[in-house]
């Protein structure tokens, strides 16, 4: 009897998944684990806080039985730079370059997230065709974050020729950022009530042509990595989550749509223009790894797509609100948010009445994010907590703030 | 451009509010207050009640997300803090934001058991501002060191910092952080 190599593989593939599933309930252990040479069943790992695959400073205590991890242990805080203290000192639009520096792969997004807090809680009006370009800046900030992403997570499974790929269309991207407000990644690209700079003709053409090559480029990036082999082994079956655990966790963004939900803030609670766009919310079956990866390529399938309309839609009009020039908004308290590349980041914003923020809170994604890590890294193996911590795509900066 | 309605500028009182009598019906004197603005509900509701509120939202309202628990120093206001957290209903697209008033020294029942994802953001509020969470399950410092003294977000911590003890170079760089006293630019906040 002859089996081919594809039939091997699937069944690879359906005792891993297997595996992973039986990873939920693991039985009870009743014989007592042989001793281990040093004596130990148990061995403490420290795994960073300078490690190539964590991207930032972070730190993870890792308990490990030989090759397997029993327990991690996060421990962040190396770059708390207390911006949320700083807030507090400056006023309003004072605050708008710190959101920057939080996700700085997707600054556009927090500034958006935060301009949103503020127009709520004033009241302010955005005239389309702000809605639209603040639009555009937020898709292409989504694809240049998701190919650090791509690129990156690539890189630390070993598959370093997509990175180059990834990092070529990126740089296009913030290229085109260098030319709307002149910073490539500390944009400081939204103002409260509107936009800083107009869009000129040219960089609108300039991002219709690199829209329309786009998609053949994902299908490029797509035939190194999704039929790959060995990408499969390293991501089928590692880290897999149900939905109902993504909800306790609160985990957002292409985790919980990995998981099979369909929630994008995007489309729940419709912010700007999004309601009038035509655009799918990809979704996973298994909660892997590799799922994750597939809802991460087709969002920025997707993001071509909310781009090109956008700039179908453009029309000429002001880019900017009737807001005062001093902001004072009056004593209360909302929370905004919108849907970041890694998940859901929204702003608390307490007022009291003076031209500074009593207080202001970020819920960053990443840092809520990053909380799951120990439920997802237990029972792998040492080399799968590299792929695990790409999959929940933590930006450091954003878990310390 | 079309004539949009401004939201009212004023909060509006939603003790009426369906979610708000669940909650009252369900937890006897749990609420002290509810208001409404923006479209956002509010409700203000007793320190040791906060643990059942939260599990009564969670399984009776469906709010099954925990989206963030933060805190607010009100400094010369009785009870000093304010602990509020944000829910978030997938069956209603909604979201219910929960507050409590805290004296400074007083402890708040942690939600982390019932919400796994408040288990961070509860350590956070510990060490910025001090707050201690009764039966956490790992209550330890987060975003700065163990052994710091203090907590930073609090109104009367200064902007420039404080002696940690951490000066390496102390000729180069002043004990304490930030710009030395004598700068006439240093700003402080409280």
């Amino acid at each position: 009897m002859s089996r081919t190599p594809e039939q091997d593989e699937a069944d690879y593939f359906a005792a891993r998944a297997k595996a992973a599933a039986a990873l939920h309930n693991p039985p009870a252990r009743t014989v007592e684990a042989p001793k281990t040479l040093f004596d130990v069943t148990e061995m403490e790992l420290n795994f960073g806080p300078q490690h190539p695959s964590t991207h930032g400073v972070l730190r993870i205590i890792l308990k490990v039985d030989g090759e397997k991890i029993v327990d991690a242990i996060p421990d962040v805080g190396y770059l708390h730079r207390g911006t949320e203290k700083l807030f507090e000192t400056e006023t309003y639009p004072m605050a708008i370059p710190h959101t920057d520096r939080m996700d700085y792969v997707a600054a556009a997004t927090s500034n958006h997230a935060y301009c949103l807090t503020v127009e709520k809680l004033l009241g302010v009006e955005i005239p389309r065709r702000a809605q639209l370009i603040r639009v555009i800046l937020d898709e292409l900030q989504r694809i240049s974050s998701h190919l650090v992403w791509l690129g990156t997570s690539g890189i630390d499974l070993g598959a370093v020729t997509p990175f180059w790929y990834c990092f070529r269309e990126r740089e296009q991207i913030l290229d085109f950022f260098e030319e709307y407000c002149g910073a490539r990644l500390t944009l400081n690209c939204m103002r409260i009530g509107g936009l800083p700079f107009d869009l000129t003709p040219r960089w609108a053409e300039a991002v219709r042509a690199f829209i329309d090559d786009f998609p053949k480029k994902i299908d490029d990036y797509e035939t190194l990595l999704t039929d790959n082999r060995i990408w499969k082994k390293r991501t089928v079956g590692v880290g897999v989550i149900s939905a109902e655990e993504c909800v306790e966790w609160g985990l957002t963004g292409p985790v919980i749509r990995g998981s099979g939900v369909e929630w994008d803030l995007r489309r729940a609670q419709p912010y700007e223009c999004y309601d009038e766009l035509d655009f799918t919310v990809p979704t996973g079956k298994n909660g892997d790894t590799y799922d994750r990866y597939l809802v991460r390529i087709e969002e920025m399938r997707q993001s071509a797509k909310i781009i090109r309309q956008c700039l179908d839609r453009l029309e000429p009009g002001e880019i900017k609100g009737k807001v005062p020039r001093v902001i004072k908004p009056i004593a209360e308290e909302v929370y905004a948010s919108v849907e970041s590349p890694k998940g859901e980041i929204g702003f608390y914003l307490v007022s009291n009445g003076t031209n500074k923020p009593y207080r202001l809170h970020v819920r960053p994604p990443s840092f809520i994010n990053l909380q799951a890590l120990p439920r997802l890294a237990r029972g792998h193996l040492v080399s799968d907590l590299v792929a695990l911590i790409g999959t929940v795509d933590i930006v450091l900066g954003e878990v310390d703030r | 451009m079309a004539e949009a309605k401004p939201a009212p500028r004023t909060a509006a009182d939603a003790s009426g509010h369906p979610w708000v009598v669940s909650i009252s019906g369900a937890v006897a004197g749990a609420v002290v207050a509810a208001k409404e603005f923006a479209g956002q509900v509010t409700v203000t509701v007793a320190r040791e009640k906060i643990v059942e509120v939260a599990r009564h939202l969670k399984d009776a309202e469906d709010f099954k997300y925990c989206v963030d628990v933060t805190a607010v120093d009100w400094r010369d206001r009785q009870p000093r803090f304010d602990v509020v957290y944000h829910f978030y209903s997938f069956s209603k697209n909604d979201r219910i934001r929960v507050k409590l008033g805290c004296a400074d020294g007083e402890e708040v029942p942690t939600i982390a058991n019932t919400f796994l994802a408040a288990n961070w953001s509860e350590r956070e509020i510990w060490d910025l501002y001090g707050i201690r969470f009764s039966d956490h399950p790992d209550l330890r410092r987060i975003v700065t060191w163990d052994g710091f003294q203090g907590h930073p977000l609090r109104k009367d911590f200064p902007l420039e910092g404080i002696d940690t003890g951490a000066a390496i170079y102390p000729e180069e760089w002043p004990a304490g952080g930030g710009p030395p006293r004598d700068d006439p630019n240093r700003k402080v906040l409280s």
